[in-house]
């Protein structure tokens, strides 16, 4: 590629962002604007007994004031749970959830219109803890009425293929463990922050910290019941999601209901604690694993019962729970397989998708296990691996097509790099290697919601300027998208990215993307762009080949020319540019992706489906203290197959930025609650790693040039995290001996199980 | 409580401003000049994304009484690169991929920038001392201290 694909290349962005010129959602600010703060439930789960907010609405400065009842529509990202309201109606499900909103003059006199609203409440049953909510209630106690059996069991996933359980009571290797994860979550930078302005024109704009701009268009629409015709929804710059804004949330939606109401642009930030009692991460779970071997070591069998702690709403947790099982069975060949997952509804913020959606937890797990196992048969874990592989080509027992894999190169190349064969099992004591591998989506081949609409499309805008546009509704959250489309455009047409510009996220002028989750955007969005540039270009030489009496197909778009090879044509862009659109003008092209038709025909066959998988092995080495308990990781050794790296400065970020999001999942991060009140909505309480915390690492990039992938490109954004932690967990275990089953490994478990405890 | 008038001097230039006796820099920055530069990462002195100069030294903030910064110099993200030119801190943060979502980034610039004034020979260890108080989600840092490693290396030459 003469271009700038496959080349590393700073994000388009990237000056604006370093000298603080880039407007997130927070920095935007409108004239006679209102600020919006909220009064929050103090109770767990009750019913609101009263609620008067008459003080509130002669406050000084309070323009308006709304409960539950006037926003009544209940909405959510999945139409299968549309199980939330903008703000509670008649009962409250956690501690912190929305109970009133204030617009007004000035922050300040929000917050005190909210103090002063008068409330009272009358506490039901709680159920703090899945086993609370397995066990059968009254009706008038349930979390949500639509829950069945007198019990708080949200969803239950199951699949099962070829009975794996009869399998694992004959197998010559089994084993049977049980894991605990804490919940934890996304703890992006940027606090969530919308501002929403009824126009002059009966229409709604909304700018929001939000990686779903698509799925808050369609919810603001329905709650509102405003034609969605008539509502505008833009992401500008954004400060991390990592699956954190990739629901449409109440304060969007009430930010934009006072805009309407008021007639006036409202704005809403919250703060670092609104933030965290929103959460919407990664599920608490527990997981319990039966894995068998053959005498070859060969898996035999995977069957696993899993409870995933859902708190008060849905959110993607439906996904979520068909994830925890599904997208086990990669990178492994197992035949035998089934699991069930079980989300219930808690009396605490919700859980919903963060980086690798329901796939980390159950990934710590197996990788455990295959340790178990390969030490229960002497043999290297690495070897077990090899042993197991799913080829490249292939469908898993439940259908999932695997078409490119790269796995056994990645693990090749971190056995190789950590030189693990002359150094697994021989470190001193308190000093270990440990290995696991990956696999992920590379975009979930069915959208949210069934339609008939490709899952994205791009438009390419050609001017006389010689500027390419492209247009896209896919949105940068961080990870680079905005970039990936310039050097596509500037890839196809041979010219430089300073002629190619973005316009991106915006509903009234990009056409849809779904969004930036299950990292479906440079694949989908890839191909979609890539198509859409390829096209300008043709069009581009039909005008050129018919003016200047050559083949279309043999002019070439190199270097800001375009030429044949003997030269008889040799134009500038801009000579190029002016005779394609001597008599039309400019001119748009469009690219789109639809994902092939994929999977089984059996309920439940559509979880897990994507048009390709990413592959990975990572290899930690750690220290542990034995007096402290502490684990110090030194080294991270990642190789991840992302199909072809469009930019490999953003694949490498991405690798790196999830061995950062691991290894605080597995050493550090936890939310923890007492009576549902969370305990540590601050930084200073739960621990991100810092700079300090952060170990040496070795990546590598993987290509196994995917078929279907925009220049062979697959995810690279969520795929990394899996390896990490349970490469980290077997790390332990060599260097010490114990096996670490719950997470965050903190050093008082570290100890307890040194000292012989469980 | 209430309002006092006072000057700052931000950026180099002095005006008179009406502020709360207990407002935070942050708030002064952001609400009254729009100087939004300056990020709230947390309001809580826990990120570091709010990092100004004061006298040339890193402040957060959001943890800085106003009324504490009167007869001192405010120096904010949007002066640390004058025009076209990025300070050498910024230049090796684009051009080695150290920022993503770009949200703790000009934190990062006021923290690194009197670091490496002051540390010109700093170690990539200290380097990371040096960063601790800024949290970033998205890189894992290690892009981060490349580039401050690189732009070391390009400002002790």
């Amino acid at each position: 590629m003469s271009g700038p694909i496959g080349k590393p290349t700073p994000f388009i962005d990237a000056v604006q962002k370093v000298t603080g010129q880039a407007m997130y959602a927070g920095d935007y600010r409108m004239p006679n604007m209102l600020y919006v703060r909220f009064l929050r439930s103090t109770e767990s789960h009750a019913i609101i007994s009263k609620l008067d907010t008459s003080e509130a609405e002669s406050y000084p400065g309070v323009c308006a004031v709304v409960i539950g009842k006037e926003i009544p529509i209940s909405f959510g990202v999945l139409p299968i749970s549309p199980d939330e309201n903008a703000i509670a109606i008649d009962k409250v499900r956690y501690k912190g959830e929305i109970v009133a909103a204030v617009a007004a003059e000035t922050i300040e006199a929000a917050r005190e219109g909210a103090k002063i609203i008068q409330v009272e409440y009358e506490p039901i049953r709680l159920f703090l803890e899945p086993e609370d909510s397995l066990e059968t209630c009254a009706f008038h106690e349930q979390i949500h009425s639509h829950t069945k059996n007198g019990k708080n069991i949200h969803k239950t996933a199951e699949l099962r293929f070829n009975e794996p359980e009869k399998e694992i009571k004959t197998a010559a290797h089994v084993r049977r463990e049980k894991f605990k994860f804490a919940g934890v979550t996304h703890a992006f930078t940027e606090p969530h922050s919308t501002i929403a302005v009824w126009n002059g024109d009966d229409t709604l704009t909304v700018i929001s910290a939000t990686q779903v701009p698509h799925y808050l268009h369609r919810n603001l629409a329905k709650v509102l019941g405003l034609p969605m015709h008539s509502i505008q929804v833009k992401k500008p710059a954004l400060g991390g999601g990592f699956g954190g804004k990739s629901d449409p949330f109440p304060h969007e939606i009430i930010t934009a209901y006072m805009a309407m109401k008021t007639k006036r642009p409202v704005k809403c930030t919250f703060s670092r604690e609104e933030v965290f009692i929103t959460n919407h991460g990664r599920h608490p779970t527990e997981i319990d694993m039966s894995v068998s071997c053959d005498q070859n070591g060969k898996i035999t069998a995977l069957d696993t019962d899993i409870i995933i702690d859902g708190g008060a709403y849905g959110s993607f947790g439906v996904v979520t729970s068909y994830y925890n099982g599904v997208l086990l069975q990669g990178p492994y060949r197992i035949n035998k397989f089934g699991f069930r997952t079980r989300r219930v509804y808690t009396n605490k913020p919700q859980c919903g998708a963060m980086r690798g959606h329901g796939a980390v937890n159950p990934r710590y797990a197996v990788e455990v296990m295959l340790d178990m196992l390969a030490h229960d048969m002497n043999m290297d874990p690495c070897d077990l691996r090899i042993n197991n592989f799913l080829p490249e080509n292939t469908l898993t027992v439940g259908q999932l097509r695997i078409t490119s894999n790269g796995v056994r190169e990645c693990l090749d190349t971190v056995r190789m790099k950590c030189d693990w064969d002359n150094r697994y099992g021989k470190l001193p004591s308190g000093h270990g290697l440990g290995v696991a591998c990956g696999f992920f989506i590379s975009g979930s081949a069915l959208p949210i919601i069934w339609n008939r609409y490709p899952q994205t499309v791009v438009h390419a805008k050609l001017d006389f300027d010689g500027r390419i546009v492209m247009f896209s509704g896919a949105s940068d959250i961080g990870q680079g998208s905005d970039t990936v489309l310039v050097q596509i455009a500037a890839e196809e047409l041979g010219i430089t990215m300073g002629h190619v510009q973005v316009e991106v996220a915006d509903t009234k002028i990009t056409p849809v993307d779904l969004g930036s989750y299950s990292s479906r955007v440079t694949f989908m969005v890839g191909n979609a762009a890539k198509t859409a540039a390829t096209k300008v270009r043709e069009e581009m030489a039909k005008a050129i080949a018919k003016e200047k009496g050559v083949i279309a197909e043999n002019l070439i778009f190199n270097n800001c020319r375009i030429y044949t090879k003997d030269e008889t044509v040799d134009l500038s862009w801009e000579e190029g540019v002016e005779i394609a659109l001597a008599g039309r003008g400019a001119f748009v092209e469009s690219g789109y992706y639809i994902s092939p038709k994929l999977g089984g025909t059996f309920k439940g066959a559509g979880a897990g489906l994507s048009p390709a998988y990413s592959f990975g092995a990572f290899i930690s080495e750690v220290k542990v203290n034995p007096n402290t308990g502490e684990v110090n990781v030194i080294k991270i050794w990642g190789a991840h197959d992302c199909g072809k790296a469009l930019n490999p400065l953003s694949v490498e970020g991405q690798i790196e930025g999830s061995i950062h999001m691991g290894l605080g999942q597995a050493m550090s991060e936890e939310l923890r609650y007492k009576n549902g009140q969370q305990m540590n909505a601050n930084f200073f309480d739960y621990r991100i790693p810092s700079s300090l915390d952060t170990p040496d690492m070795d990546i590598t990039i993987i290509e196994s040039n995917d078929a279907e992938g925009p220049y062979g490109a697959k995810e690279a954004g969520e795929g990394p995290i899996h390896p990490v932690l349970p490469s980290i967990g077997n790390a332990i275990y060599d260097a010490v001996g114990i096996r670490m089953m719950e997470l965050p490994i903190t050093p008082d478990k570290v100890l307890s199980k040194l000292r012989g405890g469980e | 409580m209430g309002l006092k008038q006072i000057e700052l001097t931000v950026n180099g230039f002095s005006s008179p401003f009406l502020v709360q006796s207990d407002e935070v820099l942050l708030f002064t920055l952001r609400e009254r000049l729009y100087l939004t530069g300056t990020k709230e990462g947390c309001n809580q002195g826990t990120c570091g994304s709010c990092t100004v100069l004061l006298d040339g030294k890193p402040v957060l903030s959001c943890m800085t009484p106003t009324l504490r910064c009167v007869g001192k110099k405010i120096i904010t993200i949007e002066n640390i690169s004058s025009g076209d030119t990025l300070h050498t801190v910024q230049k090796y943060l684009v051009e080695k991929g150290g920022l993503q979502c770009g949200f703790c980034t000009p934190g990062v610039v006021m923290t690194m920038v009197p670091f490496l004034e002051e540390n010109p020979n700093a170690s990539r260890e200290e380097i990371k001392e040096g960063l601790s108080g800024n949290l970033c989600r998205c890189t894992g840092y290690k892009k981060i201290i490349d580039a401050v490693e690189n732009a070391a290396e390009e400002m002790r030459s």
